[in-house]
């Protein structure tokens, strides 16, 4: 046995994991500044398989570091930016100190910038890498763009967001790729198909922020540096995708007509031009212009058998997204003051909608509240003081509601003033066993195509009887997993034992035997129900002999699954009691009413 | 603040007024103090305050006021507001009415003379306008004449830098687009090395019905729903918000921890260690064993056939004839009753005085006797069932004893029945000086084993029935004895200790094999009939399966039951075993041992049976099989013996 001695932790996955003050030692950054370039970089902390022998055979809570991101990070051109900053803010304070005004004006002049564009490539080395990454891009823009031009972060990063944000909207509604919104109480949800990426992302509702002192906004900001850099190239990308300019630039109108009328004085001239922009109300310009005969159209493929089936359920989506994308066109919305404009012009205009507003509310209005030629009108007040006959008055949930059911939803329900149904998350989809609500079920059953009368008729008696069919089966399953087997017996064997009980403590025990003679009954036996129970026993007893670590992960599974069980009969169970608090309610009323 | 401000006030008095009428009080003398400007603490511990004009000291007056002639000169002087105490004499001044006057002006934050008039109008000497007199008349300097030379050389550096190029103008901001086409040349193939390692982020959660600003009534919460939300530490929350209910969208305020979610998810995004986790995504039926069918492990047990009732207290103990006909059953009511299997009826009972731990009939088809722990002594009985002439042998060969010449001295005392107890059925009474827990045949039926819970040596018994001689086999205790079982077919003898197993030669007189149970309390212990494989059950519900020949640890641990094991048993010819157990079940299992010594045993479970009620906490407490059909008999706390077939 010779050779030299092996140290512990000196290979293996010891010398694949840094911990992070280490890491901040080699790359000689305050931790401020290693933090700013996790975040631009996109470097994270990796939990090791075994956290014990990455740590040196301690098993103190530290957060490790891939050697490899370090030593990545080690060629970054930005730290020597970070450094220079550095130097720079020394200077200057230096310079203010000494009251040396020019110095302190030739050194703002020199002032150190770095840019983000290579990090971005990158990251994200396809432009469909980084479109899968849009969802918190958008949501945080979305909120940057909120923010007040006070205090919590540079004016010009609120500007660039609210800019970008704006183009993106304007390039969700020309290419008309919004696919699902959703009204929840912490903001509104959508979701988008670029490119065949899903994207979703949420935007608060348009009130004052209240800020939280427990948030580092310097975080936030480093983040929405990146940010805002990845969505401009985005932005840029998915114009160029489309032929539109950019930056955006309205159609049909020349910069001049887009001036407000003398004596309006309403915004500098590039603000305004930014406000129309937001209005969301004008189409874009392209660089050439659109040839309607151009529509691609996929070509059929002789196809065979199984792959036939799938074609067609591929054609069938495709035409019902078609069909979807022109969900509101032809309709002329007007939107009352008191509803969230951006959001419903925003969706309207997706779905191909004519959407206006009152002129004061925003700029960008293209008709009055007098228009006869407007078809719907959004309103969330429960009285109107003067109607038009020729036009639907509804609440802003109709318009959510219908672009998730892909279909325009009958208008009855969403009156002013009326209680609404329910607004269901479009982002759920049910699988067997899961709890549907019964609205959903109406829903389907509306897409399906049932005329909606009968199907809410037939929904309401059906419905007890698909639950009793549901928690049937929830029993039967029950009793499956149920690997004690207590209360397992069969009802006729339990009768049947008791039978005997009786029997046998009249026999041993009565003094008196009653001899009698009763005409016997012709037992069947349900042989189905014998194999059933054989089968059950026979899994018991198998699962008895299972292995702990097996035994343990089954369990736990099993587990899971009932768990579901239980949470769907119980919202079921909820939704039943309500139900009947509500029919009682009716009752009460209707018979208040005959008196 | 107070205080300085009239000492303030006093300072200015005394300079409005002018040293003559500074004494207010004793205008005769003049006390003014010389000490100067000083802490007046200085003074403190002496009698005097300084030193007057004339260097004599200034005493301190004599203050013998206390606090209840202060509070007194408070309420009744009416000018005690306006009385300071001088620092410098230690003197009580009242102050005059312009004193007053001047200390509240200061306060006022006015001046103190109050002819000052601060508002006075300013005289512009500086002005824009051009006055025809200069307002000084100082002539021009004749710097102001002739360049500077500083200057000069400062221009010429600046001029003779730019001529070598040194200072450079500024240059021009470039004006490039800040976005432009960055995926222009996208190469797919161009991911780095790192990106192998990249685990991207999880995107979040989709919202589900129950964040809806209108949700379904069901997805609100209830009112203790709401409560135990709020009592829940908010990292366990299920959801993080209380679902609520709004008439419409107008009425939707704010969330306010809107900004507080895209931080946790910035944090979450270049904070939280990440690591691939592989999901679980097993279907659970894959998990269970593919076990033989019980269908075709047949014959076993399968249902209960019989109930053998009569007891009246917790059944202890049975133990079943070698031919299968008869069972004895001994109970905590102090009998021993013997019932006939087919018929469950039972045919004597013995009362015997006290609990009956332990019955065992005797394995010898030729001999009908049968041993029963009653308290202290081990009663060997002719039940007088069956046949007469085995009975009647049995007998005779009892009688055929001939005590020895000598007295041998023994650790129990045999003693021979009395008439009385003749008649009952015992034939001989073995007196142990202690409470017998178990009382187990060798398989010729002529020795048998005694166990005593003591601590010393003393625990194991072995008798010989034939010559009544009994002898202990141990030296030493190795710890509380369990129960012990004598080998089928080899002199073995097993011991049962609280964690161990033990086997001795008895022809060697040794240890042969230490077998290491793997639970906490070994209860009963149980030996296939070909005599290499040893079943233990224990009180932390563990079934133990040893291969003697392979190991000494457990070939198999089985978990089965949910409550601690009383009794396991082997099937003489089946290969079939059962476990009672306190949950009040009964388990078959298969246990096929195979000649060929490569394969291992085959363990199955085959059937559960219940029957037992539960009792004090207790199920079932004996099990026996019969000899030669596939009928199970458990005694339970209920007070009865079933018979399973």
């Amino acid at each position: 046995m010779g050779g030299l001695e092996k140290k512990k932790y000196e290979r293996g996955s010891a010398t694949n994991y840094i911990t992070r003050n280490k890491a901040r030692k080699k790359l000689q950054l305050s931790l401020a500044d290693f933090r700013r370039l996790c975040i631009l970089k996109g470097v994270y902390p990796h939990e090791p398989k075994h956290k014990k022998k990455v740590n040196k055979g301690s098993t103190a809570a530290r957060t490790f570091y891939l050697l490899k991101d370090i030593k990545f990070l080690l060629h970054e051109p930005i730290i020597n930016k970070f450094r220079d900053y550095k130097v720079f803010v020394r200077k200057l304070r230096k310079a203010y100190g000494k009251s040396e005004w020019n110095t302190v004006e030739r050194l703002k002049d020199n002032k150190p910038s770095y840019k983000l564009d290579h990090i971005v490539k990158e990251r994200y080395p396809t432009f469909i890498d980084a479109l899968r990454d849009l969802d918190d891009v958008l949501s945080m823009c979305f909120l940057f763009a909120t923010f007040p031009r006070t205090g919590k972060c540079h004016v010009q990063t609120i500007q660039l967001c609210r800019r970008l944000t704006v183009e993106f909207l304007n390039y969700v509604i020309a290419s008309r790729c919004l696919r699902k919104v959703f009204l929840s109480i912490k903001g509104i949800y959508y979701q988008a198909e670029v490119m065949g990426q899903l994207i979703t992302w949420i935007t608060p509702y348009a009130f004052a922020h209240d800020h939280p002192t427990d948030v580092d906004y310097r975080v936030m900001a480093t983040f929405t540096e990146f940010y805002t850099t990845l969505l401009g190239f985005v932005n840029f990308r998915l114009y160029q995708s489309l032929n539109l300019h950019y930056p955006p630039k309205i159609e049909g109108q020349a910069e001049v007509e887009l001036k407000p009328k003398e004596g309006e004085a309403y915004a500098l001239n590039s603000e305004s031009y930014m406000e129309k922009l937001s209005a969301l109300s004008a189409s874009l310009a392209r660089v050439v212009a659109p040839n309607l005969e151009d529509e691609v159209e996929i070509d059929e493929f002789p196809v065979d058998g199984e792959s036939a089936e799938h074609e067609e359920a591929r054609r069938k989506e495709q035409e019902s997204l078609e069909k979807q994308k022109k969900l509101f066109e032809g309709l002329r919305f007007f939107l009352n003051r008191e509803v969230p404009r951006e959001p419903l012009a925003f969706i309207i205009r997706c779905f191909g909608g004519e959407v206006s507003w009152d002129k004061s509310v925003c700029i960008g209005a293209t008709y009055d509240v007098t228009d006869p030629t407007i078809t719907h009108q959004i309103v969330d007040r429960p009285n109107l003081e003067k109607q038009v006959i020729s036009r639907y008055y509804l609440q802003p949930q109709w318009v959510f509601d219908s672009v998730n059911a892909k279909m325009c939803l009958p208008v009855a329900d969403y009156f002013p003033g009326v209680l609404l149904p329910p607004h269901l998350s479009p982002f759920v989809t049910e699988k067997d066993g899961d709890y549907i609500p019964p609205e959903k079920l109406k829903l389907l059953a509306l897409q399906r195509g049932e005329n909606p009368e009968s199907a809410f008729s037939g929904n309401t008696a059906s419905l007890p009887f698909t639950e009793e069919e549901e928690e049937e089966e929830e029993e039967e399953e029950g009793g499956e997993e149920d690997d004690d087997g207590s209360e397992e017996e069969d009802d006729s064997e339990k009768e049947e034992e008791e039978k005997l009980k009786r029997m046998e403590e009249q026999k041993t025990q009565g003094k008196k035997l009653p001899v009698k003679v009763t005409v016997g009954t012709v037992r069947l036996e349900d042989k189905q129900r014998r194999v059933q129970e054989e089968q059950n026993e026979e899994k018991r007893l198998a699962i008895m002999m299972m292995k702990k670590k097996e035994k343990y992960l089954y369990q736990k599974i099993m587990f899971g699954k009932k768990r579901k069980v239980r949470e769907a009969n119980k919202l079921a169970e909820k939704r039943k009691a309500h139900d009947a608090t509500l029919k009682l309610e009716k009752k009460k009323t209707k018979k208040a009413r005959r008196e | 603040m107070f205080a300085s401000a009239f000492s303030r006030a006093r300072d200015q008095a005394l300079a409005v007024q002018g040293f003559s009428s500074a004494p207010v009080q004793a205008p005769a003398r003049d006390i003014r103090n010389t000490v100067g400007n000083i802490p007046m603490e200085w003074y403190q511990d002496f009698p005097h305050v300084g030193y007057d004009l004339e260097g004599k000291r200034i005493y301190k007056p004599i203050r013998s006021l206390d606090e209840l002639d202060k509070f007194l000169d408070k309420m009744e002087n009416p000018d005690y507001w306006r009385t300071v105490r001088d620092k410098m004499t230690g003197a009580d001044v009242k102050l005059t009415d312009e004193q007053v006057e001047l200390v509240q002006r200061l306060q006022r934050g006015q001046f103190g003379d109050v002819r000052f008039n601060p508002y006075e109008p300013a005289v512009d000497f500086f002005s824009h306008e051009v006055m025809i007199h200069p307002v000084t008349n100082r002539p021009a300097d004749k710097r102001s004449f002739i360049p500077s030379l500083i200057e000069k050389e400062k221009v010429s550096k600046m001029v003779h830098a730019i001529k070598m190029g040194w200072i450079q103008p500024r240059k021009p901001k470039e004006d490039v687009p800040s976005f432009y086409d960055l995926w222009a040349q996208e190469d797919p193939n161009s991911v780095l090395g790192r990106h192998k390692m990249h685990v991207p982020a999880p995107k979040l959660r989709l919202p589900g019905h129950e964040e809806s600003y209108n949700p379904p009534p069901e997805y609100l919460l209830s009112e203790e729903e709401r409560l135990a939300w709020e009592q829940q530490e908010p990292a366990e929350r299920k959801l993080n918000f209380v679902p609520q209910r709004f008439g419409c969208l107008r009425a939707v305020p704010a969330y306010t921890r809107f900004i507080h979610e895209r931080f946790e998810r910035c944090l979450d995004l270049y904070l939280c260690p990440r690591q691939r986790k592989m999901r679980v995504n097993v279907d659970p039926e894959d998990l269970i064993p593919k076990l033989p069918k019980p269908r075709d492990l047949q014959p076993f047990p399968t249902s209960q056939a019989l109930v053998y009732r009569g007891h009246g207290s917790l059944v202890r103990c049975l133990s079943v004839s070698p031919s299968g006909q008869w069972l004895v059953s001994g109970s905590d009511d102090g009998t021993v009753r013997f019932w006939e299997v087919c018929t469950a009826r039972c045919m004597k009972t013995l009362p015997v005085g006290g609990a009956v731990k332990s019955v065992a009939w005797n394995p010898n088809p030729a001999v009908c006797l049968v041993a029963v722990c009653a308290e202290q002594a081990v009663l060997l009985v002719n039940p007088c069932l069956g046949d007469k002439l085995l009975y009647g042998a049995t007998d005779q060969l009892l009688d055929a004893y001939v005590p020895p010449e000598e007295e041998r001295l023994q650790p129990v005392q045999w003693v021979a029945a009395t008439a009385e107890e003749h008649a009952r059925g015992i034939r001989l009474v073995v007196q142990h000086g202690k409470a017998v827990k178990q009382v187990t045949w060798h398989g010729k039926g002529d020795y048998f084993a005694s166990v005593l819970p003591d601590n010393g040596h003393m625990q194991v018994l072995i008798h010989q029935a034939s010559k009544r001689w009994s002898q202990s086999p141990f030296r030493k205790s190795k710890g509380q004895v369990q129960c012990v079982l004598f080998h089928p077919t080899r002199p073995f003898f097993l011991v049962a200790t609280q964690r161990f197993v033990r086997v001795y030669n008895l022809l060697k007189q040794e240890l042969t094999k230490k077998l290491t149970a793997n639970c906490k309390w070994v209860s009963s212990l149980a030996i296939h009939p070909r005599g290499d494989n040893v079943i233990c059950g224990s009180y932390d519900s563990k079934l133990t399966w040893f291969d003697m020949d392979l190991s000494t640890k457990p070939y198999k641990v089985l978990r089965h039951h949910r409550k601690a094991l009383r009794a396991v048993a082997f099937h003489k010819h089946y290969p079939l075993f059962a476990s009672g157990s306190d949950d009040g079940t009964v388990i078959v299992c298969h246990g096929m041992v195979y000649n060929d010594l490569l394969q291992n045993p085959l363990l199955v479970p085959v059937k559960v049976l219940k029957g037992h009620a539960l009792t004090q906490d207790l199920g079932v407490l004996d099990v026996a099989f019969h000899p030669t059909q596939p009928w199970l008999f458990s005694a339970g706390a209920d007070a009865t013996v079933r018979l399973y077939t």
